[in-house]
Order: structure tokens, then sequence, then C-alpha cells
């Protein structure tokens, strides 16, 4: 009995190592099911949208630096 | 062939008027976000070694592509300068450079953290490493050189030459030799490019539209950058 337990261990131990072989690329498919993915998009989302206000702002901030600097030149342009 | 001048002229003019539009800021935020998105959670081919790392494409390469525009920019304007003499398309030039700067050493050090994982190594001394990091060094002695000479004039038209030259060996150092030799990185030796293989239907809906918002970005970037310079060049020749 202790001898044929061993042996059936023994088979789905190689059964567990083929089917890991035999197996695709490994890819984060539970990170995705699991749902955890969405955290990381959205914090990068956030970081994202973050960087860009600031981004925008910094642009505003030029623009009435060359408004002070020429104000007829710039009504000129538009 | 001067048809084709007038056509690319009047090509940038129209971009060169459009770049510091608003539909330009808004286009570059909606293509990077989406790029943010889609590229985390559209599917990508299962390959070996690359695992989950396959979606660096979309992160990595739009890097180079950023540069890449705001270098030829940047050339432009040196061209243009050397036509007309004028100071604004000086400062242009240097302001593409140094945004492009930005955008090359995230590109190199992405491009080691993702070697790291898949090549063994930060860095292995592979022709495609070893050729950019020479030709980070080309456009960072354009800076030095520039620095180095006082009056303006001078200093303007020398460096509009150097960068002329320095762009098309930095194409070649980049894009071309390591591409003639073996080396690990994909579209050299035998090694094939991302767009053979890889590049199913599934990754360009993503890969082409971080290419266009990165570089976009970066131009966007280095037209604030240059609005600040000009700002400094007018108060400090007051």
């Amino acid at each position: 009995m202790k001898r044929l337990l061993v042996f059936i261990l023994m088979t789905l131990n190689c059964v567990a190592v083929f089917a890991q072989a035999a197996d695709r690329p490994e890819m984060a498919d539970t990170f995705r099911s699991s749902g955890k993915i969405y955290v990381v998009v959205s914090t990068v989302v956030i970081i994202f949208v973050g960087l860009a206000i600031y981004l925008f702002s910094i642009d505003r901030r030029v623009r009435k630096l060359e408004k002070l600097e020429e104000p007829e030149k710039i009504k000129k342009d538009k | 062939m001067n048809t084709i001048l007038s056509i690319a002229s009047t090509f940038y003019s129209f971009l060169q008027r459009q770049m510091t539009k608003i539909w330009w800021k808004i286009l570059v935020v909606i293509l990077i976000l989406y790029t943010l998105i889609a590229g985390f959670l559209l599917g990508v081919p299962d390959k070996f070694i690359l695992n989950e790392t396959i979606r660096n494409l979309y992160f990595h390469v739009p890097m180079w592509m950023g540069m890449l525009s705001v270098f030829v920019m940047s050339v432009f304007y040196s061209i243009k300068y050397l036509n007309n003499g004028e100071e604004k398309d000086d400062l242009a030039a240097v302001e593409c450079v140094n945004t492009g700067l930005l955008f090359y050493s995230l590109g190199l050090v992405t491009g080691m953290l993702w070697a790291k994982y898949t090549w063994g190594a930060y860095w292995s001394g592979d022709p495609k490493q070893n050729s950019a990091a020479i030709a980070f060094l080309l456009y960072c002695a354009y800076l030095v050189l520039r620095n180095s000479i006082d009056e303006e004039q001078k200093r303007a038209k020398i460096s509009a030459i150097y960068n002329i030259f320095a762009f098309p060996i930095m194409i070649v150092l980049i894009f071309v030799l390591p591409r003639m030799t073996d080396s690990l990185h994909p579209g050299s030796g035998g090694n094939p490019a991302f767009g053979k293989y890889d590049l199913d239907g599934r990754m360009r809906a993503v890969f082409y539209p971080a290419m266009l918002g990165w570089s976009f970005l970066a131009v966007w970037i280095a037209t604030i950058r240059y609005r600040i310079r000009l700002i400094e060049h007018k108060n400090n020749s007051l």
C-alpha cells in the first residue's frame, strides 16, 4: 500500500512537471483575472494626468510671460 | 527634387504653426493616456523570455521616436539658422537637442532595465548599446561645444554646422551599424525586429499611437523650453 502510494505520488509529480513544460510562455494571467492590474493602470494614469496638468500650467505661465514681454506682437500673431 | 523640398517645407511650416495650438496638446494627452491604458490591458503575443515585458515596446521604443522627432526638428532649425542667421532659430535648435537628450537618456535607461531581464545584464557591451552610448556622447559634445564659445554668432554658426553633421552620424550609429553586425537587440544580425513576427494587429493598435503620442509630447516640451529660452534671451539682451 505504501509502495503504491509512493508510486502514484511520483507519477503525479511527473504529470505536473510535464504540464509545466508543455505550457505556453508564462504570462501574468492571474494578475489580470484578479483585477489587480487595474490598480497599476489607474496609478500610471493618475501620474500621467498629474504631469499633463502640470505641463499645461507651465504652458500657461509661459504664455503670460510672453504677453508681459510683448503684448502688441502676440495680438498681431492672432 | 525641388517640388519635394517645397512640399516638405510647406508641411513643416504647417506643423510649426500647429505646434503651439491647444489641439496639439490635447491630442498628446489623449494618445498617451490611451497607450497607458491599452498598453497594459490589451492582449499581447505570448513569447518565451520576453513574457509580459513585451509591453515595454509601447514605452521604450517611443522614447527613441520622441528623441528622433526633436532631433530632426533641431537639424531643421540649424539649417534654417544657416540660411537666414536669425538668432531665434539657433535657440530653437539647442532647445530641441536639450529635449532630445532627455528622451535619449530615458530610452537608454529603459533599454538597460529591459536588457537586465531579457539579456541578463544591464550593459552587455552589445553593439546597439555601445553605439547608442557613443551617439549620446556625440550630442553631449554638441552642448559642450556650444557653451565653450562666447561670441554669439560664432557659437550659433559652429554649433549649427556641428548639429547638421552629428545627426546623420547618430542615425548611422544607432539605426544602421548595429543592424549590420550580431546584436542582441531586435532588428539586428538575423535577429528579427519586432515588426516582422511579433508585432501583430493587437500590438500595432497601441504601438503606433504610442509612437505618435510620445513624439508629440517631446515636441510640446521642446516648444515650451524654446519659449522660455526666448524670453530669457530677450531679457538678457536688453
